[in-house]
């Protein structure tokens, strides 16, 4: 079978009328390679290259691939830590890619992200109690002291932590509550859209579970939808609504999580499928 | 972080040491009009070059020896046998505000007029060199505070900011950088002094010289910080900052300074000696603290003179050695200090 197959999508179109949460189309980035005396730029490494794809509303999309693939750098354009070379981002119908730092500012609170590396994803100079706090004076000014150290109480339940963790700094806890503490610091601006990237692929197997059904509660009660990045096909597909599977900057093929599994359509995805290893 | 640090500095010995004998001097500084019997101007050209004045005890009480010159064209003296003054406590003399509030006139020691108490001799005009020790301190221990003060602060700014945006800011500070280093320190540093003398009265020389010091030293912390910085600026809580959306100041002052503070101590720790060094040479030189001032720099300049060497009048030499204590102390400190915070050592902590 030839290596460079035809994109599969075996998406279903939306209904008439529906504006999906997030709508990537054209989605280009390009990282400059330099090399020589000058640091000319000599190429481009097309880390992610004419991606399109949409996250409906309260849904989990799936996005697999090895590493090096691009998974990372789609989720880095969405939150506006990078900014593509082309294409277009739309949140909620309106166009979100090419907005200015300031413009984008808004925006902060709607979409987050939590990070793979729960070690390093919170700065270990801060208490809980800061930690938590932070974007909450950032987007809730006008909140006083107490709110904030109520609010930051109530974020810690919320995740399975004691409100009586908060004066405490994040050495103290394992990788999954350290996990957890991100989780409740990206919630901490009550938003609709998380950008998951690779949130259990540094925790042991047994936490992994635990953190995968917090984030499902969470969906459901907060009725949030979220872009989950992985590595691992067996995560996604306990999560998933909707799965796109990515190699080398492209989207090899995107359908529904139950498709994908029963009736992979791209030899790349049946090979991410012989992967998995069975139990 | 700090309670942590001072725990672990206190129970190493050598650690230890050196934070008593810092405690020591810098108490000693704060206290020198009140530990001091003269005042640093104070002359007395019947007594110059005098040696320091033997204590002894009569009747259970300390006396001071009485000397007098044996050899009028020379500075040689000779203690009078039998003939002593009392030492007495909480004497008045010059007045003074202690602590630079109260005005009082308590000085701790001295003796009655017209003798004269030199616990470490006398130099060429008859001024005591303790007192004038005491009162050069002054001068000698703050200016390291206060140049690491400003170094450290500008070179966290500097190289923080050019770690954190990188590109362009990045190009031009790391220039700036490279050419501040690239000039001879001792040669921009009297380049300085010559240019911006005009500009200063005498009195504020101290000034001008912390200011020209800062100016050459804080180039070198600027490029330690960038690294630090390119390497804070990846890690993901600086991400997540920066995706709740906060701004580039506040993600500098509160996830890059504090992860930066251990290395800033230690760097100011180590760099403290440097500017105590510089101001001595350039007293040394003429460049630095000038008469009526005192600093050790200049008490050294003063003690120049080959009699100094050929009459043994050792006593003047003190300011070096007093130089030589606190420059080794604080680079022992340093020392113990980057043991402690060094990053293995923390990873053991976690």
């Amino acid at each position: 079978m030839a290596a460079q197959a035809e994109e599969v999508d075996r998406l279903p179109p939306l209904p008439a009328g529906e504006t999906p949460l997030v709508r990537a189309e054209g989605l280009t980035v390009h990282f400059p390679v330099r090399g020589g005396l000058w640091r000319r730029v000599r190429g481009y490494v097309r880390a992610v290259d004419n991606v399109s794809f949409r996250v409906r509303r309260g849904t989990t999309v799936g996005l697999v691939g090895e590493s090096g693939s691009g998974k990372t750098t789609i989720g880095h354009c969405l939150v506006k830590l990078l900014r593509p070379n082309s294409g277009s981002i739309r949140y909620n119908g309106s166009e979100i890619g090419s907005l200015s730092k300031r413009a984008f500012f808004p925006y902060r609170k709607r979409i987050q992200m939590i990070f793979q590396d729960p070690f390093n994803s919170l700065n270990p100079r801060m208490s809980l109690a800061k930690i938590l706090a932070e974007p909450l004076e950032i987007h809730f000014p006008r909140m006083s002291v107490q709110q904030r150290r109520d609010r930051a109480a109530e974020l810690l339940e919320m995740v399975g932590l004691e409100a009586d963790h908060l004066p405490r700094y994040p050495h103290e806890f394992s990788g999954g509550q350290r996990q957890r503490i991100g989780i409740a610091r990206a919630l901490a601006v009550e938003p609709d859209f998380i950008v998951c990237d690779e949130p259990v692929s540094a925790l042991d197997v047994s936490v992994q579970a635990g953190i995968v059904n917090l984030l499902q509660d969470l969906q459901q009660e907060l009725g949030l939808t979220y872009l989950f990045i992985a590595h691992d096909l067996a995560v996604v597909e306990h999560i998933s609504d909707e799965v796109l599977v990515m190699k080398d900057g492209v989207i090899v093929e995107q359908a529904g999580s139950e498709e994908i599994y029963r009736n992979p359509g791209h030899p790349y995805t049946i090979k991410l499928l012989r992967a998995v290893p069975s139990l | 972080m700090l309670r942590y640090i001072l725990r672990e500095l206190l129970r190493r010995r050598l650690g230890a040491v050196c934070l008593i004998i810092l405690a020591v001097l810098y108490a000693a500084t704060i206290l020198s009009q009140f530990l001091a019997p003269y005042l640093p101007t104070d002359q007395d050209l019947k007594h110059s070059y005098h040696p320091p004045t033997r204590i002894v005890l009569k009747d259970w009480r300390p006396h001071v020896q009485v000397y007098e010159r044996v050899d009028p064209s020379a500075a040689r003296y000779g203690p009078v046998e039998g003939k002593t003054v009392p030492l007495r406590f909480f004497v008045s003399g010059e007045k003074y505000r202690f602590l630079g509030l109260f005005p009082t006139k308590t000085h701790l020691f001295g003796v009655d007029e017209p003798h004269r108490v030199y616990l470490l001799g006398s130099d060429a005009t008859g001024r005591d060199v303790f007192s004038r020790l005491l009162y050069g301190a002054q001068v000698s221990l703050s200016i390291g505070f206060i140049g690491i003060l400003v170094t450290m602060s500008l070179g966290f700014i500097v190289g923080s900011a050019a770690g954190y945006f990188g590109r362009y800011v990045d190009f031009a500070a790391m220039r700036l950088v490279e050419f501040v280093i690239a000039i001879p320190s001792l040669y921009l540093l009297i380049a300085l002094r010559g240019a911006l003398a005009e500009y200063f009265d005498p009195e504020q020389m101290y000034l001008l010289i912390v200011l020209i010091l800062s100016l050459i030293g804080w180039a070198g912390a600027a490029r330690i910080i960038r690294g630090m910085a390119l390497s804070l600026r990846e890690r993901p809580f600086v991400l997540a900052a920066e995706v709740m959306g906060q701004s580039s100041g506040r993600i500098l002052m509160r996830h890059f300074l504090p992860n930066l503070a251990s290395y800033l101590l230690v760097a100011a720790t180590l760099s403290i000696p440097v500017y105590i060094l510089a101001e001595a040479s350039l007293s040394f030189l003429g460049l630095g603290i000038q008469e009526p001032g005192t600093s050790w720099g200049l008490m050294l300049k003063q003690a120049q003179e080959l009699k100094v060497f050929t009459l043994g009048l050792w006593w003047l030499l003190t300011p070096g050695a007093a130089i030589f204590v606190t420059v080794i102390t604080f680079n022992m400190l340093g020392d113990v200090l980057r043991d402690i915070v060094d990053p293995r050592h923390q990873m053991t902590e976690d």
